[in-house]
């Protein structure tokens, strides 16, 4: 039995001892050994132009500049198919390790960058603040082993997102020679005499820790595209072949409010992201990692279906995003957008609460209990082989 | 010289702070504590010290504002624009943005008073407003001087002021509170973090005191607070009990009248000054002393001040560094010279504080908030920079440290060009080393308890000299902690 095995068994000891009373005890939980990694699109991205609805002659109408010609598309089934920048992921989906969920959102949508990000970051209602993220409450709940080397990475950004909050041993960092190199700044050693000094004293612990256990010379064979989301996905995978592990790792692809000149912008976005992801599957599989591996993509909010007078779109609400894995199973979930039914604003409804992928996370994918995260019952999302 | 009969065991006056208490009170409410500073103030008493302290306070800027701060432009002119017009706007915008955030920073760092410095950023913390919303430099510029002129004032006053400030009313939406199609953000927040805190009103009470201030507008030409007659709702409105046709003058009244907005101020004031957890006796009787003095904001800032709690040994240390003040405190307390301060507005950001613009209406959480892995290692990469070599030109002292791109939020980063500037703005942080170190002797104990708010936590290496033993003193954990 090899390190991760021994740890994998361990958490699912944890959590065999609370499953009788849980009504989904049947599924066998993996815990921790179970690897999140979400890939945050900075900036709001444009759902209509990434699974394009390609069959509704609404979508052709609103956007007669804007819009992914027929021909262009790629066909995932009668209605729907990817920009055609994303043909990198067809690979995946041909292989069944691509879920597409539609409609994605929450009710009362908020059209701010910054509030409607931390909406999804907290997991919280539109109208109430919460102080943590939601990984930071359900790490709250269900501890990762102190074994791994932190409880997650947040990679290429100082917020820290789901992560933030006390409590969690989250690590920011850019790349893992840069967090070696400033972590022999840390300090841990030291007796706490208050609660201020007592939380910085367990963060510098943290830094110490992550950088014993974390190594930045793994020589993966898979070769990351040369763009800063390629960097961070390569930081990524060096931080989940160190000999310690982590339970989740954040990556963020910036740039994605397009309010003007969308389609240039868009597509290498796009292009970027598909690289990055498939590279990501090579790295993963290399390690004997992809299969205990699941990706989200998210973001602070979708686009408004009419295209603006910019040739842009604007902020918008409910998103299609992308699940893949050695364990997804693929194909289409949620709903397609309606675009003849949109709001006041010109946004679409929603029909899949972003706390129910947050569910199929915790519940289905680490065996824990997802209500005490997400502070209500939500319904995971039916995109798993477990 | 003088701080030698300050050492401990020197006689002073009955009820003089002495050395540690004056250092404690300098360094929470001035940023930093200079030697000569401690030393005036450790002959005084408590009371003393807060009346000098307050005595010095006003709201008067010694830095000259940007040019641009009286011309107001609407943002919503980039709506007629053509696509490169509306970019050259936005970049304008930008820059205007940048420039704001200096201005400010530099009266933080050069002002005889920092205390009213810290009170105008406490005020900023709590009617907050975001350049990201209001998306006009003037508007955010009007409201920090409308803050300062009542930073010390009377709290019913500022409020009544704040509530009809144009970028509060763009901030909240209030300009498009109108009768019959209500907008409860600003009734809500005026409820919950300006006045009353959660739990003190219902539902019911937002709804109607949104009615009362329907009509409460800005001239989207002028960028003036206009009310709006034929918009406000002239109805019966019933708000915490009481019923009448108020006006949003009315309501705030009606706020100020309740016993719990004095003390949740009050807490507030606590939280920024003496511990993060406010005593409720204590609370209730400085409230009740504000409240009596017609919210008089320097009798409560006093009465804090002046209180055993502030000065109790277990409070000592016991909050942490904002990032403002952890870059302004290490460069007035080691007395750097700086040219352009543009580094260090992108390093606040980088830190978590991004001035003119909190992260949302409750503002920056602060406290235990402020410190994550990032965070940490971004203050003390920055400290070990600053102390890394003395009386040379530091062209790397901060390294610009994020390629990630995030142009979205905030002051973003500073482009190319701007990084030259940086580079430029970088060679001119300069610490005089041997001057500052000539104040001390080899191996005086004064100096690190100048230097921290308590003893180091982690063992000091022993027979480090000079720059590298301040060095090591800053990346002590107790640095962080004021």
């Amino acid at each position: 039995m090899d390190r991760r095995e021994f740890l994998s068994a361990i958490g699912g000891i944890a959590v065999v001892a609370w499953m009788p009373e849980i009504a989904f005890a049947q599924r066998v939980a993996a815990g921790y050994s179970n690897l999140l990694i979400l890939v945050e699109l900075k900036g709001g991205n444009d759902g209509l132009n990434t699974v394009v609805p390609y069959a509704d002659s609404e979508y052709y109408n609103l956007r007669p500049r804007i819009a992914i010609a027929r021909d262009q598309v790629l066909q995932l089934d009668g209605r729907s198919g990817l920009h055609p920048a994303l043909q990198p992921l067809m690979a995946l989906w041909r292989d069944r390790e691509l879920a597409v969920v539609q409609g994605v959102g929450y009710p009362g949508a908020n059209l701010s960058h910054f509030r409607s990000i931390e909406i999804w970051d907290t997991a919280s209602r539109s109208s109430e603040y919460l102080p943590e993220g939601w990984l930071t409450r359900a790490f709250a709940s269900s501890p990762v082993p102190k074994s791994y080397a932190a409880d997650g990475i947040v990679v290429g950004s100082s917020e820290m997102g789901p992560l933030a909050g006390g409590g969690t041993r989250a690590l920011a960092l850019i790349s893992t020679e840069q967090f070696l190199r400033q972590a022999k700044l840390a300090n841990p050693e030291g007796s706490a005499r208050n609660p201020a000094l007592k939380h910085i004293l367990k963060v510098e612990q943290d830094v110490a820790q992550a950088a014993s256990s974390l190594n930045a010379d793994y020589a993966f064979r898979a070769e990351f595209p040369n763009h800063q989301f390629g960097n961070a996905l390569k930081t990524a995978a060096q931080v989940i072949a160190s000999k310690a592990g982590v339970a989740v790792v954040k990556v963020s692809h910036n740039g994605f409010d397009t309010h003007s000149g969308q389609q240039g912008v868009h597509q290498r976005l796009l292009k970027e992201l598909a690289e990055g992801l498939v590279s990501m599957r090579a790295a993963m599989h290399e390690i004997g990692r992809w299969d205990s591996t699941l990706m989200l993509t998210y973001s602070e909010f979708g686009r408004r279906p009419k295209e603006n007078q910019s040739g842009g779109t604007d902020h918008g609400t409910a998103n299609a995003h992308f699940v893949l894995g050695g364990r997804v199973k693929g194909g289409i979930y949620g709903m397609p957008p309606p675009l003849t039914r949109l709001d006041g604003n010109g946004n679409l409804p929603f029909a899949v609460d972003f706390r129910d992928l947050y569910a199929t996370a915790l519940e289905r994918w680490w065996g824990i209990n997802p209500s005490v995260a997400l502070n209500g019952k939500f319904t995971p999302v039916d995109v798993l082989k477990v | 010289m003088l701080w030698l009969l300050l050492a401990p065991g020197a006689a002073l006056a009955a009820g003089a702070l002495g050395f540690d208490d004056a250092r404690h009170l300098l360094n929470r409410t001035s940023f930093a504590a200079s030697v000569d500073d401690i030393n005036a103030f450790a002959t005084l008493t408590r009371e003393q010290a807060a009346d000098r302290l307050l005595a010095w306070t006003g709201s008067r800027v010694g830095t000259p504002a940007p040019g641009w701060v009286n011309t107001f432009e609407s943002p919503r002119r980039v709506r007629g624009m053509s696509d490169e017009e509306r970019k050259a706007f936005q970049r304008e915008q930008f820059e205007k943005g940048v420039e704001l955030r200096g201005w400010w920073l530099t009266e933080i760092l050069t002002t005889p008073s920092p205390l009213t410095e810290k009170m105008v950023l406490f005020w900023h913390n709590h009617f907050t407003s975001s350049l990201q919303k209001v998306k006009s430099p003037a508007l955010m510029y009007r409201q920090n001087v409308l803050l300062r002129r009542h930073a010390f004032g009377y709290f019913g006053d500022m409020l009544h002021e704040v509530s009809k400030d144009p970028a509060m009313v763009v901030y909240l939406d209030n300009a498009s509170n109108r009768k019959g199609q209500p907008n409860e953000n600003f009734a809500r927040e005026v409820m919950e973090l300006f006045t009353l805190g959660e739990g003190n009103y219902g539902e019911q009470d937002i709804k109607e005191a949104a009615r009362a201030f329907t009509g409460w507008s800005i001239d989207p030409d002028r960028g003036e607070f206009v009310f709006r007659r034929q918009a406000h709702d002239e109805d019966v409105k019933t708000v915490l009990g009481r019923s009448g046709n108020f006006d949003g003058d009315a309501v705030l009244d009606i706020l100020l009248a309740q016993p719990r907005t004095a003390e949740f101020i009050v807490s507030k004031l606590w939280r920024e000054f003496v511990s993060p957890n406010p005593d409720p006796a204590e609370v209730r009787r400085i409230a009740r002393m504000f409240r009596d003095n017609r919210y008089n904001i320097k009798v409560a800032l006093r009465a804090l001040l002046v209180s055993d709690a502030f000065y109790t040994p277990q409070n000592r240390a016991a909050l942490i560094k904002s990032p403002i003040d952890l870059i302004v405190g290490t460069l007035r307390q080691f007395r750097y010279t700086t040219g352009e301060v543009t580094p260090f507005l992108f390093v606040s950001r980088q830190l978590g504080q991004d001035l003119f613009a909190p992260p949302n209406v409750k503002g920056w959480p602060g406290g235990e908030a402020w410190i994550n892995s990032a965070t940490l290692l971004a203050r003390k990469q920055l400290l070990e920079r600053l102390f890394r070599a003395q009386e040379m030109p530091q062209p790397a002292a901060i390294s610009m440290n994020r390629d990630d791109g995030e142009r979205v939020k905030g002051i973003g980063t500073p482009g190319a060009n701007g990084k030259q500037r940086f580079m430029r703005a970088m060679m001119d942080v300069h610490f005089d080393a041997n001057r500052w170190l000539s104040q001390f002797r080899s191996g005086d104990p004064l100096l690190a308890r100048v230097v921290l708010a308590a003893d180091p936590a982690s063992p000091q290496a022993a027979g480090v000299q000079g720059v590298d033993m301040l060095r090591q003193l800053v990346l002590d954990p107790v640095y962080q902690l004021k």
